[in-house]
């Protein structure tokens, strides 16, 4: 960075913490200082009224009782799916977006994905609802399609949820991946193209390894999202839909224990730390890099 | 004569509302060096897609050793082109950007790994496989850049101003290099370039293109002393241009005279009538300087002029005048003796060429404005 004006280094300091301060704040104020006593919360048992010991008791609670580790398993599972197939659907979008259309064109492409989060996640989840309840307008279609002879409730299934998931998360998708196919030189496409490669091969050869660090910050990104989202499973998976946050939010608000609670919400902060590690080694790639990059 | 490796017939372009490309025809013989030489929008880029196979043409025939390209993809036409900016995988090692072609072919990797490094050793690259493209020098990756194109042996090599983002240094050297490499693979290439040096250095042939069409296609010899039009008399080396009016024929002479009145005279090249706008062109080379007007060649037509400005620069020093009647600017070589090393701007000398070595061509305005 050329700087603007010599500075002794103290001032320098000085300015750098003064410009980082809200930041920090925030950041300890809101994550770091709820996260302490949660970890505290998480690690105790209640032996007398007011009196506490140290334990797992929580955690091992979780690891025996088979509906908490399997929604947790389910939670992770589904996530993951999510994020591939938000993967696979913001993918020719950013493509279209970036190497197809021109101008204008292209930067209403990017408004057309970005207008569904002008309104708020509830509205939008509701809007769904009122797609595919039973009495709802897409059932209504198919009846009068005679594809279906009853209306079907199309609420309530995993695929649903899948659904619901993608739709709210494909523009934190899109924009690590526009951001990383816009920088691919069209050169390298045509020069590829003229060695003799056909569009598989540039594909993987090429442009995949380019937009890597955009696919992985995109994947991170909404997986860590699906994974913490309480909103759109239980809005359109209602009783069914078993994600994680909802355990959480009954030990919490339901049964008061916060104990559990906190203990449900460090095993899902785990979970996605894990995963997130996980997807890096594979894609052979630093967290670092792949923050920079996007 | 053996089939051209590239035969072009009344090729089309049509963009919007102009002509990119318009109704080209010519051939490039096998194991040339064919240069396209033109300013930049006169459509050579435009040509170049083309034969590369990334713009379909609106007309006319394109064949490549023999083959009609019609409906033949890109990746299916035995050309390879070395882009503008190379272009080189960023993603790939050195090696892998010179097998990346062999691959896509199907080539077996022990085949492929040797004839890698066979073409890497042969221009000049050996051992540097492993390396990342980033790690090269501007020079490398040009070479890199032919050897992953001519790895394919390939029937034509396209090269798209290669040498455009190097500097001055290391142009000359890669000039040299391109012309040592292309004389020992034998292969045909076509270059297009608005750099009349690096065209007139390179080719054996030259065509020079202007709005969509060849103004000329020969040997740079033959651009350089006999220019078919007063753009290729303009464009390619540098050159004097008078603009005037005709007012008598001799011969094959013509007299002109300039609104400035300075009348002078040339070869007519074309026709022309009385009357008629024309622009003289005169080499600096072959107009001549001495400080008295008697001491100049019998010949020559002579004039009085003031020194301008001296333009130094080693071999290809030459010295700004204005002619005394008119004002207007003529540029003249300086000769490499050193003879007029103490020539001082403001200085009167006299100067002088040979009318049959100047050339005038009728109307003569539509040449570029010189680059």
């Amino acid at each position: 960075m050329p700087e603007l004006l010599p500075q002794p280094a103290w001032r320098r300091r000085l300015v750098l913490t003064w410009l980082l301060a809200p930041a920090l704040l925030w950041l300890l104020l809101l994550i770091v200082l709820p996260h302490v006593e949660l970890a505290l919360l998480s690690l105790r048992r209640r032996v007398a009224p007011h009196v506490y010991d140290l334990s797992l008791l929580q955690f091992k609670t979780f690891f025996i009782e088979p509906l908490y580790w399997q929604v947790f398993v389910r939670t992770a599972i589904l996530s993951a799916l999510a994020t591939a197939l938000t993967l696979l659907v913001a993918f020719p979008a950013a493509w279209v977006i970036t190497k197809v259309a021109r101008g204008r064109a292209s930067a209403l492409l990017f408004v057309v994905c970005l207008i569904p989060f002008w309104v708020s996640e509830t509205v939008r989840a509701l809007g769904w609802l009122i797609l595919l309840r039973e009495s709802g307008v897409l059932p209504a279609l198919l009846v009068t399609l005679h594809i279906t002879a009853v209306p079907v409730e199309m609420l309530y299934h995993d695929a649903t949820i899948l659904v619901g998931l993608v739709y709210t998360s494909l523009l934190f998708m899109v924009v690590p991946l526009v951001s990383s196919l816009e920088s691919l030189d069209n050169a390298l496409i045509e020069a590829a193209y003229n060695l003799g490669a056909g569009g598989g091969a540039i594909l993987r050869h090429i442009v995949i390894p380019h937009a890597a660090p955009g696919i992985t910050a995109g994947c991170i990104i909404v997986f860590m999202l699906t994974l913490g989202n309480y909103l759109t499973p239980t809005l359109l998976g209602g009783k069914n839909s078993q994600w994680f946050t909802e355990l959480i939010y009954t030990q919490f608000i339901v049964r008061f224990n916060w104990e559990q609670g906190a203990a449900f919400g460090f095993l899902l902060l785990g979970l996605s730390t894990a995963m997130v590690a996980l997807g890096l080694r594979a894609s052979g790639q630093r967290f670092v890099d792949v923050m920079r990059r996007t | 004569m053996s089939t051209p490796d590239l035969a072009v017939a009344r090729l089309i372009k049509q963009f919007a509302d102009h002509r990119a490309v318009d109704e080209l025809t010519f051939q490039v013989e096998r194991g040339s060096f064919f240069s396209i030489l033109g300013p930049s929008g006169c459509g050579k880029t435009t040509l170049l897609r083309m034969i590369a196979g990334f713009i379909v043409p609106d007309g006319g025939t394109l064949h490549i050793g023999g083959r009609s390209m019609h409906g033949v993809a890109p990746n299916r036409r035995p050309v390879n082109m070395v882009f503008q900016q190379l272009a080189l995988f960023p993603m790939m090692s050195v090696g892998e950007n010179v097998a990346f072609g062999l691959a896509r072919r199907g080539v077996a990797r022990p085949e492929r790994l040797r004839r890698t490094e066979a073409m890497l050793e042969r221009v000049g690259l050996a051992g540097a496989a492993r390396k990342r493209v980033d790690e090269l020098s501007g020079g490398q990756r040009q070479r890199v850049a032919i050897a992953r194109s001519m790895v394919l042996e390939p029937t034509l090599l396209l090269l798209d101003e290669p040498l455009g983002a190097l500097d001055l240094k290391l142009r000359e050297h890669m000039k040299i290099e391109l012309k040592q490499l292309q004389a020992s693979f034998g292969t045909t290439f076509v270059y297009i370039t608005h750099d009349q040096s690096e065209a007139l250095v390179l080719s054996d042939r030259v065509a020079v293109m202007n709005r969509g069409r060849f103004e000329q296609i020969g040997t740079p010899q033959d651009l350089y002393y006999q220019p078919a039009t007063a753009f290729v008399a303009a464009f390619v080396g540098a050159n004097n241009r008078i603009g005037g009016r005709v007012i008598r024929r001799d011969g094959d002479l013509t007299e002109l005279t300039t609104p400035e009145g300075w009348v002078l005279r040339a070869r007519q090249a074309g026709s022309c009538n009385l009357g008629d706008t024309a622009a003289v062109f005169i080499r600096p080379e072959v107009a001549s300087l001495e400080r008295a007007a008697d001491q100049l060649p019998r010949d020559h037509l002579v004039f009085d002029g003031q020194v301008q400005s001296l333009l130094f620069d080693g071999a290809n020093s030459a010295v700004l005048l204005n002619e005394a009647r008119s004002g207007l600017e003529f540029r003249v070589a300086l000769p490499q003796t050193g003879r007029f090393a103490d020539l001082k701007v403001g200085e009167r000398v006299a100067f002088g060429f040979d009318p049959q070595r100047a050339i005038c061509f009728a109307g003569g305005s539509e040449a570029p404005a010189h680059a």
